[in-house]
């Protein structure tokens, strides 16, 4: 990737997620769910894994906490060699700014704002590089397929365009990790796989790491490596 | 902030309620504001027109006109104190005037002024029998050269000019010599009669460099304490009603702010709620909620802004359309101002109701289906 808004060389021989003996206890009022235990993972440098698991046990979590939106009860995070255990929140939302992204179930566009500009708000939030930023969002529309539709509001768009944008903005500011928490749960059959070949191809061809949720088996294949959870323990 | 202006341009609908109904408070502010600077515009203008620092009245008058005398040996004991540059006689009588060929009720509401310096924009004192007429009385049909016949005594005053914003008591000024002054009060007022040189008070001109506030302690010393001098701004604020009209409608006025800031606050509060999802994934990609709320603030400010806009436009609109002198009601710039300063403020304050949700909301509960 010769791309000029790409500050930090990621080795891809560095792993991009470790996540070491992580644990998650939720407090609902007096009982603890234990939503992660004993959680370890190693994700390297460009690898995609897959997570696949039934419902409730712990995907979203493992998410959030791999992304910096939670932190761990206890364990080690460190995501892209950044140690993010002990962040605060503030540290935390400087370090999602920067290094991860997400492409979340339900689709999450701001619904006001066009294909571009949603991809744009990563900016506006976070450095505010201006014009390399705007640079950086056409390329990635015309890499997706948007470039036709980059005026278009999500309304106007169809379930895949949409899942497309949102996966643009997870890459607007070069991650060194993308969370896609069910990314093609709410497509069909057809779309769902068009959209995880083409995460597959984006990730691939920028180096980057990837943690794919999915609860379908036959999505699984675009991963190089499946990770099995149950009740909060990781198999691989 | 550019995300929440864009929503302010491309769903301006969703912020029309609210635009609404703080143009109607903008334009209650306004009207309510403004009747109050007419109310005491036209309660006052006779003193603020004084060409004075001070003004005495008689230490047993509570400061008002008309249980005040000023005896001729008093004024030469405040005359010779040191610092006094100049001295006048003031005397004023509330009447109503026949205007000819008006009805036999239809009375000019007169505030008959009798002065010897004169007041900013008036003249010297004018010839016997003459007077200067406020404007306002335009509008009871009188002219240059009519003769008013004031009060039941039927004294007849000659209008020679006229003269702006010199009211008194809600009543138009009629501005005459002394002596004038001296013979309608005392015809039409058999129970409260003014010897020759005696005035109700006295305006006084400070010296160059002489402090008011002082200059009035030793005026009040001079005299031994039969004199109560105030300065002009003292003077106009203890005119009768001027107080407790002030504090009635600034309790009005406060209570509308309060209504302002309720509106905003419930406003901004349903949207934040509505927007609940929105700001988690926001925050999920590494918004701050100061950034969020720094576009709650924007949005609520602008609305403000446009509403006032709306506001100020038909408080100048009601004010062209409400005939002259119908209605006490001054539009000023400062009063214009000073209310959009307010609700700029109550808007910001509405605002911070929702601040702590909009800090609350959790970007973990964006991300998945966790509760
Ligand atoms: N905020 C929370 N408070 C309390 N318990 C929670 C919270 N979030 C998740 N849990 C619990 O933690 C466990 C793991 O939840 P999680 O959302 O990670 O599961 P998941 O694998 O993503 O499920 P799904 O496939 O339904 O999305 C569940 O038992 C859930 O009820
Ligand atoms: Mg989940």
């Amino acid at each position: 990737m010769s791309d000029p808004t790409t500050d930090d060389t990621t080795d891809p021989a560095e792993p991009s997620l470790v996540l070491e003996d992580v644990r998650k206890v939720y407090r609902m009022g007096d009982s603890d769910v234990v939503a992660l235990d004993h959680a370890t993972l190693e994700v390297a440098g460009d690898e995609i894994v897959a997570l696949v698991g039934p419902s409730g046990s712990g995907k979203t979590t493992l998410c959030s906490i791999a992304g910096g939106i939670l932190s761990p009860t206890e364990g080690r995070v460190v995501v892209g060699g950044e140690e993010i255990s002990d962040y605060s929140p503030k540290q935390l939302t400087t370090f999602r700014q920067d290094k991860v992204g997400f492409v979340f179930q339900a689709v999450n566009l701001v619904p006001f704002l066009t294909a571009r500009e949603n991809l744009l708000v990563v900016d506006e939030l976070g450095r505010r590089r201006g014009a390399p930023a705007r640079q950086r969002a056409d390329q990635l529309l015309e890499e997706l397929g948007l470039s036709a539709r980059a005026k278009n509001l999500p309304g106007q768009l169809s379930g895949g365009e949409r899942q497309r944008v949102a996966i643009g903005r997870a890459l607007m500011n070069d991650p060194a990790l993308v969370l896609f928490d069910e990314p093609t749960s709410a497509l069909d059959t057809k779309l769902g796989e068009a959209v995880m070949e083409l995460i597959q191809t984006e990730m691939k061809s920028r180096g980057i790491a990837a943690i794919v949720v999915t609860h379908d088996e036959r999505m699984v294949h675009y991963a190089d490596r499946v990770a099995h959870i149950l009740d909060g323990r990781l198999r691989a | 902030m550019r995300i929440a202006l864009r929503e302010l341009r491309r769903r301006p609908s969703r912020f029309a309620t609210a635009t609404t109904i703080l143009a109607l408070i903008a334009v209650l502010l306004l009207f309510l504001g403004g009747l109050l600077d007419g109310l005491v515009r036209d309660a006052t203008g006779a003193l603020r027109a004084q060409d004075a620092d001070l003004v005495v009245y008689s230490s047993t008058a509570r400061d008002s006109f008309f249980r005040s005398r000023i005896t001729p040996e008093e004024r030469a004991r405040v005359e010779a104190v040191d610092g006094v540059e100049a001295v006048g006689g003031l005397g004023v009588a509330l009447l109503g005037g026949r205007v000819p060929g008006n009805g036999p009720r239809d009375l000019a509401d007169l505030a008959v002024f009798g002065y010897e310096l004169p007041p900013d924009g008036v003249g010297d004192p004018p010839a016997p029998g003459e007077g200067y007429a406020d404007e306002v009385l335009r509008d009871d049909g009188i002219e240059v050269g009519t003769e008013v016949l004031v009060g039941p005594a039927r004294t007849p005053v000659t209008v020679v000019g006229f003269v702006a914003d010199t009211n008194f008591s809600g009543q138009g000024s009629l501005w005459v010599a002394a002596d004038t002054w001296r013979s309608v009060q005392n015809a039409n007022r058999p129970d409260a009669t003014v010897g020759p040189g005696v005035f109700q008070s006295l305006v006084v001109q400070a010296a160059g460099g002489v402090d008011p506030a002082t200059l009035a302690g030793a005026i009040d010393d001079a005299t031994g304490g039969a004199t109560r001098t105030l300065t002009l701004d003292e003077a106009v604020a203890a005119l009768p009603g001027v107080e407790q009209q002030q504090s009635v409608f600034n309790q009005i006025i406060g209570v509308t702010v309060v209504v302002a800031i309720v509106v905003v606050a419930l406003f901004f509060a349903l949207l934040t709620v509505e927007r609940t999802a929105l700001y988690g994934v926001l925050k999920a990609i590494g918004a701050r909620s100061r950034t969020l709320f720094a576009g709650v603030v924007t949005q609520a400010l602008l609305v403000t802004v446009v509403a006032s806009a709306i506001g100020t436009a038909l408080a100048v609109a009601l004010d062209l359309a409400v005939p002259a002198g119908a209605i006490p009601f001054v539009l000023t710039p400062s009063r214009v101002l000073a209310s959009v300063a307010v609700l700029l403020l109550a808007s910001v304050l509405g605002c911070a109701f929702s601040l702590r949700r909009v800090l609350r909301i959790d970007p973990a509960a964006a991300i998945g289906s966790a509760p």
